[in-house]
């Protein structure tokens, strides 16, 4: 594929972007501070997704670029999706609860 | 080709890879040439396989008896922790891709190199470094955690020297990214003008698929050692019960790579056995793209299994259910593999070279280890013969009867492209059928014992045991002499053997049309590829042995 | 080297030497995902179980240096980005201007780390080095604010009422945030290491439109790395900050 046709984006772009993530900090800290429950984390990862993938479509030109990269961007999402969600079956289906540490002495006792 | 003319008698090459930089040391130390890169792997991963042999061997004298004859049993964990860190880091994993695969794959595609010589030569320097540093911990207080680490017996209560294997291993890690990262990138967008994907020689997609696992998978083992390292040295606990950790996250992680990483090590050799199959069977092979598609199919599928290693250490048994479905499923494209090339061979016009029989060897022996993969899938099954010999046999039927048979005959395959020289036909199917034969009995009777309820990584065991390990050990000593014979022979062919043209087989594909020894830049004109792969019926030029009949056009997809 | 952007000895194409070059940092870029992915995999499943800990870990990292931080780096892929387009349009005395700024607020970015760091010796949350998450608030330095630490204080001891074993699963949240931030900032310098490279070709005219393929992608790299961080930072600052 022809570079010299290449897509060269404008600095007003990257400003736009650069401002949005700017917000999108504030957002998520501003967020932290409110008791949102169990939805805390979904909007803070939320965020930080919108963020990271402007920074992938503008700052990293994958708008612009190949769809051979697109394909290799996704790839890499899908691996750490399957590591995480097979794992996390293993742990969420677990019955007795993890974590309940025995003391010491309770533990060479029992 | 003219047949009226006689040809004249074939002048070797003047200058080709082994010549033209100089002999010097530096002009090896320094090189950028993917081909003597590979050569360099060679000497590298024989000396690990050396390594690696010398530990086995002493494990299967010191199993002459039940009460163990060798060793203390101290001395026998690190025996044969050191013998499976050697042989799958150090040799296993880079072997066919690290010597053939850089070797074959610019040629393969039609160009002159891989995308960065340089990052090539950087990977073997990163194998050293990391190799050297797993040696280091060998000779200062061993090993003795299995190759396996787990925690907390490596991160925590090991009395053995684990911190710098683990760092060798995390180092030999880049070797293996650097790798994989050069062959994906190289198919991408190397290939020479007509080579579309479709023409792409099977050995070539099979590097493509295993490059993928490396890139994917070595990683995150990296980044597990790394922690493990961590917890070792600074008391953290990630992995440590006492301190709130779990050791069965390490497990995970470490069988997220660990597991792909034995398709890093059977896919290569499958991609060599595809293209030995229809060589000496004359025949176009039986489904190309069926074969293409497993290779990616085994890549992907293969990073879903990873927790059939932990059915009995404590995962929860709806996971346990849901790993050992996605195991039974890995194994259907193994199988397409088995089922096209044993089409190929039908109707074919079959020659018996050492290339040949190897992969032949490959076949049955992959089967029968594939297979017995499926018993330890089965859950039920898994509980009676999990952490038994039965896992050594299965494993090491695929090991070793598949990938390193395929490695060895990958080797003579294409020894006469590397060297310009042939090695001795009687010798060599004498050592093929040495190999095979002292291959199953050193792990056949393996089976018996695991079933029987031996355990592995135990230096001693019930006397009535007795017979069938001593089966195995005679077993080692024929293979043993299986692996010195080409040493032997294909050594003394470098200097002695006949000289081979550019095509002795004959065979298709790319490489085969330049010089043997190839010249640097492999190719003295690029060339432009207008023709079907394993193209055997339309080849005349290719000249069969007299009276042979070209395969009838058959069974193709 | 190649200082006016010649073609390797293995290419055909200055084309097909972009390609590969760019394509092969993303494939690099693809093998960091998963290995930060390894950690976040190890942070999930510990913040999971230990929730309460992680929450009190959180609690005492200094949420402003943390967010100056995020904005920095951010800023700093803003200014990669431009030093790209510099070279993409010719502009040759912007190049290391652009990137020269990119490194410095890469290095305001580590100095900011190094602080937080000397704190948490200070403060006694270095894991496996006498590690006490009462520390602090047991041993208020004068420059606390005392209505923060009773607030820590007590907070601290209520998540050693639910959860007896709260110190050791502290500590493991800040093994995680020593191991994640540290090999972040290790990232970080290797990354100024390239920088400093580029900026040394920038200065001598190397990148031109015709031949700009080195800092794209180091800004692939760079990039990433921001990214990462855009993930640290709600994943260990912003944890239970409501209380």
């Amino acid at each position: 594929m022809p570079e010299h046709s290449e897509h060269i984006v404008s600095p007003k772009v990257y400003l736009t972007i650069f401002l949005a993530l700017i917000l999108g900090t504030g957002l998520t800290t501003w967020a932290a501070f409110r008791n949102f429950g169990p939805f805390n984390i979904v909007i803070a990862l939320a965020i930080a997704t919108a963020k990271a993938t402007l920074v992938v479509l503008f700052f990293m030109h994958a708008r612009y670029g190949e769809r051979r990269t697109r394909l290799v961007i996704v790839c890499a999402i899908f691996w750490l999706a399957i590591m995480l969600a097979l794992t996390l079956s293993d742990y969420q289906t677990r019955q007795p609860r993890m974590g309940r540490l025995l003391s010491q002495a309770a533990y060479y006792d029992a | 080709m003219n047949n009226t003319s006689p040809t004249p008698p074939y002048e070797p090459p003047r200058d080709h890879y082994l010549i033209s930089a100089g002999g010097h040391i530096r002009s090896w130390l320094l090189t950028t040439d993917h081909k003597r890169i590979a050569l360099l792997y060679l000497i590298s991963v024989t000396v690990f396989f050396f390594i690696g042999g010398v530990f086995a061997t002493m494990i299967r004298i010191h199993l002459l008896t039940p009460g163990g004859v060798l060793v203390t049993p101290e001395t026998y964990n690190k025996l044969f922790t050191m013998h499976g860190v050697a042989m799958i880091f150090f040799f296993l994993i880079p072997s066919i891709p690290a010597v053939l695969g850089n070797f074959l794959i610019p040629m393969m595609i039609g160009a002159k190199d891989l995308a960065f010589p340089k990052i090539n030569l950087l990977s073997w320097y990163i194998y050293l470094i990391g190799g050297s540093f797993v040696l280091y911990s060998f000779s200062t207080g061993g090993l003795d955690t299995g190759w396996t680490f787990y925690t907390p017996l490596s991160s925590i209560y090991s009395n053995s020297a684990v911190t710098p294997a683990v760092l060798g291993i995390f180092i030999n890690g880049f070797s293996s990214i650097l790798t994989g990262l050069n062959f994906i990138v190289t198919i991408h967008t190397m290939r020479a003008p007509g080579m579309t994907w479709f023409r792409l020689p099977l050995f070539v997609w099979s590097h493509y698929a295993t490059s993928l696992i490396m890139i994917l998978g070595t990683p995150v083992v990296a980044i597990t050692l790394l922690l493990a390292g961590l917890e070792r040295m600074f008391h953290l606990g990630f992995f440590n019960p006492a301190m709130g950790g779990d050791p069965i996250l390490f497990q995970h992680l470490f069988w997220f790579y660990s597991h792909p990483a034995v398709y890093i090590m059977v896919l290569p050799a499958m991609g060599v056995v595809s293209e030995i199959i229809p060589t000496f069977a004359r025949k176009p092979i039986f489904g190309y793209t069926f074969i293409a598609a497993s290779s990616i199919a085994i890549a992907v599928i293969g990073f879903l299994v990873w927790a059939h290693h932990m059915f009995v250490t404590g995962e929860s048994t709806y996971a346990a259910l849901a790993f050992s479905f996605l195991s039974y499923l890995v194994a259907i494209p193994s199988a397409i593999k088995v089922f096209n090339w044993t089409a190929t061979l039908y109707k074919g016009s079959i020659s018996w070279d050492a290339p040949m029989l190897y992969a032949l060897g490959f076949i049955g022996l992959f089967t029968i280890g594939g297979i017995t993969g499926l018993f330890l899938a089965c859950l039920g099954l898994d509980i009676h013969i999990h952490d038994t010999y039965f896992v050594i046999a299965h494993f090491h039927y695929i090991m070793v009867g598949g990938a390193v048979m395929g490695y060895v005959g990958g080797l003579h395959y294409w020894w006469p492209k590397i060297t310009g020289r042939l090695y001795s036909e009687a010798l060599s199917t004498f050592a093929a059928i040495v190999l095979f034969l002292g291959f199953n009995l050193t792990f056949f009777p393996q089976f018996i014992l695991g079933y029987l309820g031996m355990p592995r990584r135990y230096s001693s065991y019930p006397p009535e045991f007795q017979v069938l390990n001593v089966l195995s050990t005679a077993g080692a000593s024929i293979l043993a002499l299986g692996y010195l014979l080409p040493m032997a022979y294909l050594s003394w062919s470098m200097r002695y053997g006949k000289v081979a043209g550019p095509n002795p087989w004959p065979a298709t594909g790319l490489e085969w049309k330049t010089d043997s020894p190839p010249p640097t830049e492999n190719f003295h004109v690029t060339p432009v590829v207008d023709w079907e792969p394993y193209d055997y019926r339309n080849r005349p030029d290719l000249g069969l042995a007299a009276g042979a009949p070209l395969a009838p056009a058959h069974g193709d997809d | 080297m190649h200082r006016t952007g010649e073609l390797y000895g293995q290419f055909q194409t200055l084309e097909q030497q972009k390609e590969s070059a760019t394509l092969g940092m993303w494939i690099f870029l693809v093998t960091e995902v998963l290995f930060f992915g390894g950690m976040f995999l190890t942070y999930t499943i510990n913040r999971h179980y230990f929730f309460t800990a992680f929450g009190i870990g959180s609690n005492t990292l200094d949420i402003t240096l943390g967010t100056v931080n995020t904005i920095v780096l951010i800023m700093s892929s803003f200014t990669m980005a431009m030093g790209v387009w510099s070279a993409q349009t010719g502009k040759k005395k912007l190049v290391p201007l652009f990137l020269i700024l990119t490194l410095s607020l890469g290095c305001v970015f580590l100095g900011i780390k190094f602080v937080e760091y000397k704190q948490k010796f200070e403060h006694h949350l270095i894991p496996g080095h006498n590690f006490d998450i009462t520390y602090r608030s047991s041993h208020p330095a004068p420059v606390d604010d005392p209505e923060e630490m009773a607030l820590e204080k007590q907070e601290v001891d209520r998540a050693l009422a639910s959860d007896p074993d709260a110190n050791s699963h502290a500590q493991l949240y800040f093994s995680l945030y020593f191991a994640m931030t540290g090999l972040h900032a290790l990232h970080m310098i290797v990354g100024a290491g390239l920088i400093i490279w580029l900026i040394k070709g920038a200065l001598g005219g190397r990148f031109t439109p015709h031949y700009n393929t080195p800092v794209e992608i180091v800004g692939l790299y760079w990039h990433f790395v921001d990214i990462v961080w855009i993930y640290l930072f709600p994943l260990l600052y912003l944890i239970d900050r409501h209380r």
